[in-house]
């Protein structure tokens, strides 16, 4: 089994895309379903949400308030699974629920470490 | 009473304050002798009351003997005492005859400290849950073989092995230093809950038995909750658990010994005094802000002591345990998860949750998945029953699914 990081990608920006607390409680029930069937099958390592406030910093010591977005879509979170292949890593991201807003993109990456880089 | 009913009653509370305070006053690495001296403070005991009758006080009595035996054993060692001790440490030396305090604070500290000394890391789990029955819940050897469904030389040679290891390590009879104290309880409340869970899901015929295991990991618990030092809101949260679970003790199990399952229990035979102490226990445990498995599984618990079956409650359950697994992995949490599912989102759902899970020797997963698709798809769900029915182990589950498989022919 190798790790994969799931980043999942939202639109944090933009006001009408923000959720209301009603549609959050929603959405949080829907994300924890998911998360909790992937630590069911015991491939759930680790992982978070993340606060929409951020700094980012540039080269030559820039510091900006972020998150810092090319796009309209930022991290909004990133989990942890173990899985067999890349294959089985995307079939677990494809059920993620924030896939279900338009424009939202969830990004698969095998995580290694500096000694394994291969 | 007669001393025939008393000492044994007698024996289980009083046994195991002797050996602690003993141990905690001649070190650990004496700690077969403290049993020793207990254990001929009982056969004393016996025979003297046996011929003049139980004495007023046969707390009181018993402590003097046990005292008297003690400094017995610490004059004859004077030797050891005057010559071989003062090179090994200074601070024994100066007291060299001290008096051996059975107060009920210094017992109460003696036990405390001696959980953390059985429950110390450098044990295996199951060896600090017998070192724990027999020193500080006073059961016998015979009995703990019995708990574990092993024999006596087993249990024996593990008990000799932990002791010896203790001694090596030179591990001390007093509570650990506040920095430490977090990583030691953790410790210690997992024995507690190793104790709790071998009486409590435990497939041994032996209910007393059972249930005592039960009450005194409750009891072990409830001092460390009584403690300044170790009150720590994960304490309140598995005393809670366990609470919520012995509520339903009664309820689980019918007269031949066979398991009742949970909607179809007896709720005249829960302990609602039990469900009251660990909602109070629950409260106190919403203190801090780490949040333990105990926490989510005193939550699950709690839930199960409503009876009232409404979506609500399956859906809090579901969310208790999606962190649940979160925390940590386990198949009994991803399939009970699972059911939950079924009764938050629907049974199509979990179904498909159900068969990603894929815990192939296991004969709970195909009764889940059995009962998924009762009401879907008949033949699956005959299917499944069956290949449960192969994998059960126990004459008891193969009895229980047996009857789900009989539904089919009706």
């Amino acid at each position: 089994m190798d790790e994969y990081l799931i980043l999942m990608r939202l639109d944090l920006i933009t006001k009408e895309a923000q959720p209301s607390p009603e549609q959050l409680q929603t959405y949080m029930k829907m994300y924890q379903d998911w998360v909790g069937g992937i630590a069911a099958q015991n491939k759930f390592v680790g992982g978070t949400g993340l606060s929409t406030e951020g700094k980012v910093i540039k080269s030559g010591q820039i510091i900006t308030d972020g998150p810092f977005a090319e796009t309209k879509e930022s991290i909004a979170g990133f989990i942890t699974i173990k899985a067999k292949n890349f294959e089985e890593a995307a079939n677990i991201a494809k059920e993620c629920p924030i896939l279900k807003g338009e424009g939202n993109s969830v990004e698969v990456r095998k995580i290694v470490g500096v000694d394994n880089t291969r | 009473m007669q001393s025939s009913e008393i000492l044994p009653h007698l024996f289980r509370n009083e046994y195991t304050k002797i050996v602690s305070v003993l141990c905690k006053h001649i070190g650990f690495e004496r700690l077969e002798i403290a049993e020793e001296i207990a254990s001929e403070t009982f056969l004393t005991a016996t025979e003297s009351w046996g011929i003049k009758g139980n004495p007023q006080n046969p707390t009181a009595w018993l402590y003097s003997v046990a005292k008297n035996k003690a400094k017995n054993y610490l004059q004859r060692n004077s030797v050891f005492q005057n010559k071989i001790l003062p090179e090994i440490t200074k601070s024994l030396s100066e007291d060299l005859e001290p008096e051996i305090d059975l107060s009920p604070e210094n017992i109460y500290d003696s036990q405390l400290s001696m959980m953390f000394a059985v429950c110390h890391p450098s044990i295996s789990p199951e060896a600090q849950v017998g070192l724990s029955l027999r020193i500080l819940c006073g059961f016998g050897i015979e009995e703990i073989a019995d708990a574990f469904l092993t024999n006596k030389e087993t249990i024996n040679k593990r008990l000799f092995r932990a002791k010896e290891k203790l001694r090596e390590e030179k591990i001390l009879i007093q509570l650990p230093a506040p920095e430490e104290i977090e990583d030691r309880l953790d410790t210690v409340l997992s024995t507690i809950y190793l104790l709790f869970n071998e009486g409590y899901h435990s497939i041994s015929q032996n209910k007393a038995l059972r249930k005592d295991l039960c009450l005194e990991a409750i009891r072990l618990c409830s001092m460390l909750a009584e403690n300044k030092i170790t009150d720590k809101p994960p304490v309140y949260a598995l005393l809670a658990l366990m609470c919520f679970h012995t509520s339903r003790f009664e309820a689980r199990q019918d007269e031949n010994g066979e398991q009742i399952l949970y909607q179809d229990q007896d709720i005249n035979l829960w302990n609602y005094e039990l469900i009251g102490k660990g909602e109070i226990f629950l409260n106190k445990a919403a203190n801090g802000t780490k949040l333990t498995k105990y926490h989510l599984e005193a939550g699950i618990a709690y839930l199960h002591t409503q009876k009232e079956d409404t979506k609500e409650k399956w859906e809090n359950i579901l969310q208790l345990y999606n962190r649940l697994l979160q925390l940590q992995y386990s198949p009994i949490a991803a399939l009970n998860r699972t059911y939950a599912l079924s009764k938050a989102n629907g049974k199509e759902e979990a179904i498909i949750e159900a068969e990603k899970l894929e815990l192939k020797e296991n004969h709970f997963y195909f009764a889940l998945l059995g009962e998924l698709y009762f009401d879907i798809d008949k033949t699956k769900s005959l299917e499944n029953f069956r290949q449960a029915y192969s994998l059960a182990k126990t004459s008891h589950d193969k009895t229980s699914i047996q009857k789900k498989i009989d539904q089919f022919s009706m």
